[in-house]
């Protein structure tokens, strides 16, 4: 499979202190990558770097060669908001923007300059159906998503984030602040986006890395210590500290 | 102990009552003699003619107009300047231009009267090239600055109690920072800039000192570059001398402006209501 993007030697600090240190990893396209490793480790950290969330901090300073589909992401010539149009992003908390179920989807498309009534609504549909939240908004598209419950603001979020048709989807544990049967819905609905994204997930947790991912990277302190197969890391970890961590002695 | 708080707590209520059924009491007899209609509608005020007439609709007229001139400049200068300060500037600047603000909230407001005549009045009149430059024009210049620290800094409270995550979502959409802030960070704090230019339009309409020195005061109904008095300058500009039904109908006038700042503190009280809610 090819390699979507493609991380060599990445350093980041802020300010004084190095959160991430000589990171190299290649993501493969259509896959589902899961980020795992104890509070604090970086990959929330590394996760931002991707679509250069990171650049809103005062004092980042980031090292290395990173590149998405060969362009160097934190080249002169990469437009940083083409660049997060590609590479969606969803939250660990459900932000939907305080308008309607509506607006909130036709906001990406319409700041990229889509006016038409028709097509908006067109994309608006085909978002939510692709979130697998058509049927439960369908009929409340104009009131405020703010009514909706916990997860179903979290798939909103991932209609939004489709809507303008990126090609990677950055998850920062966005079902860490989900009851179980939401979270389970969102997995769902991971297995059924990976066949047109690819997914890069940061989880806390570590049966939901197994459940959905193929790949995982575990990071201890700015390190990454082990990344491959999930099956095959989870069944027999290379490393005496990615065991550590899978089999619950620490984290 | 208790008692003492409670008895301290009811003079500011005591205060409010006895100025409200002061004035409905003193306002409403010249009203009846005038008539309402009259009165409010009534184009010539002549309080001391020897056939009087006692028409506010000049005052009436001149305060609004002269309010929304002072909205009309104040509100997009201000709330933009908010805009800057909630989210452009670098904290240098923006602590230089937030104590800027405050500064200018201090001054007295005889001090803006006082530059507003000596500075403001002349340049109208070589500007203009118009016999007198103490006019509508000047009072609405002087009501916009005199509104700019209400509007700054109550829309900026707002914007910055506009949830960071809103913004991160915007961003991570692809769309611009100023994008960002017009489209998400403004709406989201829509309410509280509302509640910014209504306390504006409040300062703006109650406002006495000031405009008595830069407006020239005469009771014509309003043009730009006409002398003209609101409804707080004919209160003040005559009540040292005033006597009978011309006494009473000054306190009439002074009723009408308080039902319009009633009016205006409903108004604020909705919009900080509801962005309390969001």
């Amino acid at each position: 499979m090819k390699s979507i993007i493609t991380v060599k030697d990445m350093c980041l600090w802020y300010g004084q202190t190095q959160a991430l240190k000589n990171i190299s990893m290649d993501i493969e396209e259509n896959s589902i990558t899961a980020l795992i490793g104890p509070s604090g480790c970086g990959k929330s950290t590394f996760l931002r770097s991707l679509n250069r969330m990171n650049d809103l901090i005062p004092g980042v300073k980031i090292t290395g060669e990173l590149k998405y589909r060969d362009r160097d992401i934190f080249g002169k010539d990469m437009d940083v908001n083409e660049l997060r149009r590609n590479i969606g992003m969803v939250f660990q908390k459900p932000n939907p923007f305080p308008m309607s179920i509506y607006d909130n989807i036709a906001y990406g498309p319409r700041t990229h300059g889509i006016r038409s009534k028709a097509q908006l609504d067109e994309i608006v549909e085909r978002s939510l159906r692709g979130a697998a939240i058509w049927d439960e908004t369908k009929d409340r598209l104009k009131k405020s998503a703010l009514g909706m419950s916990g997860g179903q603001q979290q798939r909103l979020c991932i209609a939004r984030a489709l809507a303008v048709e990126p090609d990677v989807l950055l998850m920062d544990e966005p079902t860490s602040a989900l009851d179980p049967i939401s979270t389970m819905k969102i997995e769902e609905l991971m297995e059924s986006l990976k066949k047109q994204y690819t997914i890069i997930i940061v989880t806390h947790n570590m049966q939901q890395a197994v459940r959905i991912s193929d790949s995982t990277a575990f990071f201890l302190l700015g390190d990454l210590i082990e990344y491959g197969n999930t099956e095959k890391m989870f069944a027999q970890p290379q490393d005496k500290r990615t065991e550590d961590y899978i089999t619950g002695r620490f984290g | 102990m208790h008692g003492i708080f409670l008895i301290l707590g009811l003079v500011t209520v005591a205060c409010v009552l006895m100025i409200s059924v002061y004035l409905v009491i003193s306002g409403i007899p010249a009203i009846g003699e005038i008539g309402l209609f009259q009165f409010l509608f009534g184009k010539v005020w002549a309080s001391t003619a020897a056939e009087p007439s006692f028409g506010i609709l000049p005052f009436i007229l001149t305060s609004i107009y002269g309010t929304a001139g002072a909205i009309l400049i104040g509100v997009p200068v201000g709330f933009l300047t908010s805009v800057y300060l909630a989210k452009l500037a670098n904290p240098k600047i923006k602590a230089v231009i937030q104590s800027a603000v405050s500064l200018l909230a201090g001054i007295p407001s005889v001090v803006y009267g006082l530059v507003g005549m000596v500075v403001l009045v002349p340049a109208i009149r070589n500007i203009f090239q118009i016999p007198d430059g103490a006019s509508l024009l000047a009072a609405i210049i002087v009501l916009a600055v005199m509104i700019l620290p209400s509007i700054i800094n109550v829309s900026l409270t707002a914007l910055e109690a506009v949830p960071k995550e809103y913004e991160d979502a915007s961003l991570a959409l692809g769309a611009t920072p100023i994008e960002t802030y017009f489209r998400v960070s403004v709406p989201a704090a829509k309410s509280g800039i509302a509640a910014a230019v209504v306390l504006g339009v409040g300062r703006a309409i109650g406002e006495a000192m000031a405009i008595m020195m830069v407006a020239g005061n005469v009771a014509n109904m309003p043009t730009l570059f006409g002398s003209v008095r609101f409804l707080t300058t004919a209160v003040a500009s005559e009540m040292s001398y005033s006597s009978g039904l011309q006494r009473q109908a000054l306190f009439s006038i002074a009723l009408v402006l308080f039902l319009f700042i009633m009016l205006i503190n409903g108004a604020l009280n909705y919009f900080l209501k509801k962005s309390k809610e969001n």
